[in-house]
C-alpha cells in the first residue's frame, strides 16, 4: 500500500535525526508524563527510606501503603471522568461517610435481626445496598447539574454539607461497630489478604493478560496494515509489565503474619510451632485487589466503551459533542452516578478496614481524591486524564503522608507539605504541557 | 430549474426569536437534489440561525420543514441526521482532544460484537475516507488539536460525507483555509453535487461561493431579501441585495425586499 510505505519512510526519516532516547520512547509508545510521575514517586520513596533509616522500603510498609491507598485510589478513578468533563465533585468524602454509615447500621443492626448474626449473605446485601445508595446520590447530583443547570461546584459543595449532616442523623453521631466478619475482609489485614499461592496465581494471570493484550493489539494493527511497534519494543514492554507485576507480588508475599496471629492460627489448625517462627505470607490484600480491578474496569470504560469516548469528547468540546448528537446531559448524570457508586466501594473498604462506621469517615477525602486525579495528569480545563495516572497520583499522595508519619512529622506540618506538593505538581504539569505544545 | 420536481428540502415561513429579537422572521428557502444554494447575508443576518434550525441545533418557533415533500420533525441534531442532514459548522465542531477517527464517528461509533469500540475498524475507514479527501493526511493517532486548519476542515467534511448525507450544510466552509485548501473544498463540492447531494453554502463573503452556487438566497435582518439563479444576476447585483436589500429584475423578491417607491 502506498500509504504505509509513505508513513514508514516518513518515520524513518524522522527517527534518523532523533537521539536514541527519543527513538526509544517513540518505539515503545511509553507515556513520558506517566514515567516522570513514577520517577518522582521513586525519589519520594528513596528519600523517605534514607531519612527514616531504612523503614520505608520494607515489605511491611509497602504492603500497608497499598492498603491505605486503596480507598482514595478507587474514588480517584471516578474523579478523572468528572474532571475530564469540566466538572468537580466535592461531595465524595461526605457520600463515603453517609453510605459507610448506612452500610454499618445495615450489617451491624438491621440485617442480624432479619437474617441472624453473621449470616453469610450479610456482606453482599450490605454492599449491594451501599452501591445502589451511592449511585442514587450521585445520580441525584448529576440530574441537578445536567438538567437544572446548577454548576457542579455548587451542587457538590451542597452535597458535602448535606451528606455529612445526614451521616450524623443516621445514628445521632454514634459510632457503629463491629462490622460483619465477611464484610471486614474488604478492609485487608491478615484475614483480608489472599495468601502467597493465590497471589502468585493472580500475578501469573496478570502476566498472561499483559502478553495476550500486546499480541492481540499487534495482530489487529497487522490485519488493517497500520504501522506497528518494532518487535523488540513489544518484547521490552511485555518483560517490564510482567516484572513489575511479579515484583509487586513478591513484596506482598514477603510480608509475614504477625507472630501472635500466626501462633493462634497454628494452634487452631494443629500445626507444630517451628523454631524460627512460622512464616505465613500476607499476599495481596483484598482492598488492593478491589482497587486494581476497579482501575481495570474503569480504564476499560474510559477507553473501550462508547460512554468513555463521549466523556472525553464532552470534555474536549461540549458544543461539538452536543452537535454530534450525543445526549450530553445523560452522560453527565451517568458520570456522577458512577462516581457515587465508587464512593460506596471506597466506603466499604474504609469501614471494613476500620471495623466501624464513624461520623467523620472520609472527611477531607474529596480533597485527596481531587489532588490524586490532578497530580495524575487530569487537566482541570477538561478533556485529558487517565485512570492509571490518577491511581498513581493517589499512591504518591499516600506515600507522602505515610512517609511523614514514619518520620514522626506532626500532622499540621503534614498538611502544609501535602498542600505545597499539590500546587508544585500542578505547576510542573503546566510547564510540561506548555512545552509539549 | 425544473420547479415541478419535489424539493429535497423546503423550509417554509420559519421564525425564531431570542429574547424578543426576531433572529429569523418568516423565512422560506428550498434546495433541490444535486443543487448548491448559497445562503448569503451580513453577519447577524440570520442565515446561520436559519440553518441551525434545519440541522436541529435550534428549535423553530413557527413554520415547517419539508424533506422530499413530507413534513419533517426535527427537534435535535440526532433527528436531523436521521433525515440525512449533515452539517459542517463554522466553528468546525470537532472535539479536539481526541483523534481524527474518533471525531469522524463521534455519536455513531462502530462497535464490536461485544459492544466495545471498534477503534481499528474506525481507523481503517477513516484512513480510507481521508485518503480520498486529503491524500497527504497521515496524522491519525494525534488529537485533532495538533492539526492545521485545513486538516481539521477535512476531518469535519469527512465526517459529514462518511454517513451518506443527502443534504449537506456548510457554514463558512472556506473561512479558515488557505487558497489551495479552498480550491480543494471547491472540487469536493462539485464531486458531492455530481452524487446528487443537495448543499447549502452559508457565507457572508459572496466571492467565496458565487462560482460554486447554482442559486443564491439572500438574507437581511432575519428576513429573506430574495432568491436568484446565479446565471441571471451579477455579483454586484447580489451585493446590492446583501447590503441594500435591493432586488434585481430577474430575482424573486422575498418578504425582506426593499420596498420600491
Amino acid at each position: 500500500m502506498a500509504d504505509t510505505t509513505h508513513t514508514a519512510h516518513f518515520n524513518r526519516a524522522r527517527s534518523a535525526e532523533e537521539s536514541p532516547v527519543k527513538r526509544f520512547f517513540r518505539a515503545t509508545e511509553i507515556d513520558t508524563r506517566l514515567l516522570g510521575m513514577v520517577g518522582a514517586m521513586l525519589i519520594i520513596w528513596i528519600g523517605f527510606h534514607l531519612l527514616s533509616g531504612g523503614l520505608f522500603l520494607t515489605a511491611r510498609n509497602l504492603w500497608n501503603l497499598s492498603v491505605q491507598t486503596a480507598s482514595v485510589a478507587v474514588m480517584a478513578t471516578g474523579m478523572v471522568l468528572v474532571i475530564v468533563t469540566r466538572n468537580i465533585d466535592l461531595s465524595v468524602g461526605s457520600i463515603l461517610g453517609f453510605v459507610g454509615m448506612i452500610m454499618g447500621v445495615l450489617q451491624a443492626e438491621l440485617l442480624p435481626q432479619l437474617l441472624g448474626f453473621n449470616h453469610p449473605a450479610t456482606w453482599i446485601v450490605t454492599l449491594l445496598a451501599g452501591l445502589l445508595l451511592g449511585a442514587g446520590i450521585g445520580a441525584l447530583h448529576g440530574i441537578i447539574i445536567a438538567f437544572l443547570n446548577v454548576p457542579s461546584f455548587i451542587v457538590t459543595l451542597g452535597g458535602l454539607l448535606v451528606w455529612r449532616g445526614a451521616t450524623w442523623f443516621v445514628t445521632s453521631g454514634r459510632t457503629v461497630a463491629p462490622m460483619d466478619s465477611t464484610f471486614r475482609l474488604m478492609g485487608g489485614g491478615t484475614e483480608g489478604s489472599i495468601g502467597a499461592t493465590a497471589s502468585w496465581i493472580v500475578g501469573l494471570i496478570a502476566c498472561v493478560a499483559i502478553v495476550a493484550s500486546i499480541i492481540h493489539s499487534r495482530k489487529q494493527r497487522k490485519r488493517f496494515g497500520f504501522p506497528r511497534r518494532p518487535i523488540w519494543a513489544e518484547y521490552f514492554l511485555s518483560a517490564v509489565g510482567c516484572a513489575l507485576v511479579l515484583g509487586a507480588v513478591a513484596i506482598a508475599n514477603y510480608y509475614p503474619w504477625p507472630t501472635n496471629i500466626a501462633r493462634k492460627y497454628a494452634e487452631a489448625n494443629g500445626i507444630a510451632w517451628p523454631e524460627g517462627g512460622l512464616f505465613i505470607a500476607h499476599g495481596i490484600a483484598i482492598p488492593v485487589l478491589i482497587a486494581i480491578l476497579i482501575g481495570i474496569v474503569m480504564t476499560f470504560i474510559a477507553t473501550r466503551l462508547r460512554f468513555g469516548r463521549y466523556v472525553f469528547a464532552l470534555g474536549g468540546n461540549p458544543e461539538a459533542a452536543e452537535l454530534a448528537g450525543i445526549k450530553t446531559r445523560w452522560v453527565t448524570v451517568r458520570i456522577f452516578a458512577l462516581m457515587g457508586m465508587l464512593c460506596a466501594v471506597a466506603a466499604a473498604i474504609s469501614t471494613a478496614r476500620l471495623n466501624a462506621a464513624t461520623n467523620a469517615q472520609g472527611e477531607l477525602d474529596e480533597l485527596y481524591t481531587i489532588a490524586a486525579a490532578v497530580i495524575g495528569g487530569t487537566s482541570l480545563a477538561g478533556g485529558t486524564g487517565t485512570i492509571a495516572g490518577a491511581m498513581l497520583g493517589a499512591l504518591v499522595m499516600q506515600s507522602l503522608q505515610s512517609g511523614m508519619v514514619l518520620l514522626g512529622i506532626d500532622s499540621p506540618l503534614q498538611r502544609i507539605v501535602v498542600g505545597m506538593v499539590l500546587v508544585t505538581a500542578v505547576w510542573l504539569d503546566t510547564v510540561y504541557r506548555a512545552r509539549a505544545k | 430549474m425544473t420547479e415541478q420536481r419535489t424539493p429535497l428540502v423546503e423550509m417554509r415561513n420559519i421564525s425564531i426569536s431570542f429574547g424578543g429579537i426576531h433572529a429569523v422572521d418568516n423565512a422560506s428557502v428550498d434546495l433541490y437534489p444535486g443543487e448548491v444554494v448559497a445562503l448569503l447575508g451580513h453577519n447577524g443576518a440570520g442565515k446561520s440561525t436559519l440553518i441551525k434550525i434545519l440541522s436541529g441545533a435550534y428549535k423553530r418557533d413557527a413554520g415547517e420543514i419539508l424533506i422530499n415533500g413530507e413534513a419533517a420533525d426535527i427537534n435535535n441534531p440526532r433527528d436531523a441526521k436521521k433525515y440525512g442532514i449533515e452539517t459542517i459548522y463554522q466553528t468546525l465542531a470537532v472535539a479536539d482532544n481526541v483523534d481524527a477517527a474518533a471525531n469522524l464517528y463521534l455519536g455513531r461509533e462502530l462497535r464490536t460484537p461485544w459492544g466495545t469500540l471498534d477503534d481499528v475498524a474506525m481507523e481503517a475507514k477513516a484512513r480510507e475516507v481521508m485518503g480520498r479527501l486529503n491524500p497527504n493526511f497521515q496524522r491519525f493517532k494525534e488529537p485533532v488539536k495538533a492539526l492545521s486548519g485545513g486538516q481539521r476542515q477535512s476531518v469535519a467534511i469527512a465526517r459529514a460525507i462518511l454517513f451518506n448525507a443527502r443534504i449537506l450544510i456548510m457554514d463558512e466552509p472556506t473561512a479558515a483555509l488557505g487558497p489551495q485548501e479552498t480550491a480543494q473544498v471547491g472540487e469536493l463540492i462539485k464531486q458531492l453535487k455530481r452524487e446528487g447531494i443537495g448543499i447549502f453554502l452559508i457565507s457572508h463573503d459572496i466571492h467565496d461561493v458565487f462560482d460554486l452556487a447554482d442559486r443564491v438566497s439572500v438574507m437581511k435582518n432575519g428576513q429573506v431579501v430574495g432568491h436568484a439563479r446565479t446565471e441571471d444576476v451579477t455579483k454586484d447585483e447580489v451585493l446590492g441585495m446583501i447590503i441594500m436589500g435591493k432586488v434585481p429584475a430577474k430575482a424573486i423578491p422575498g418578504p425582506g425586499a426593499m420596498q420600491m417607491a
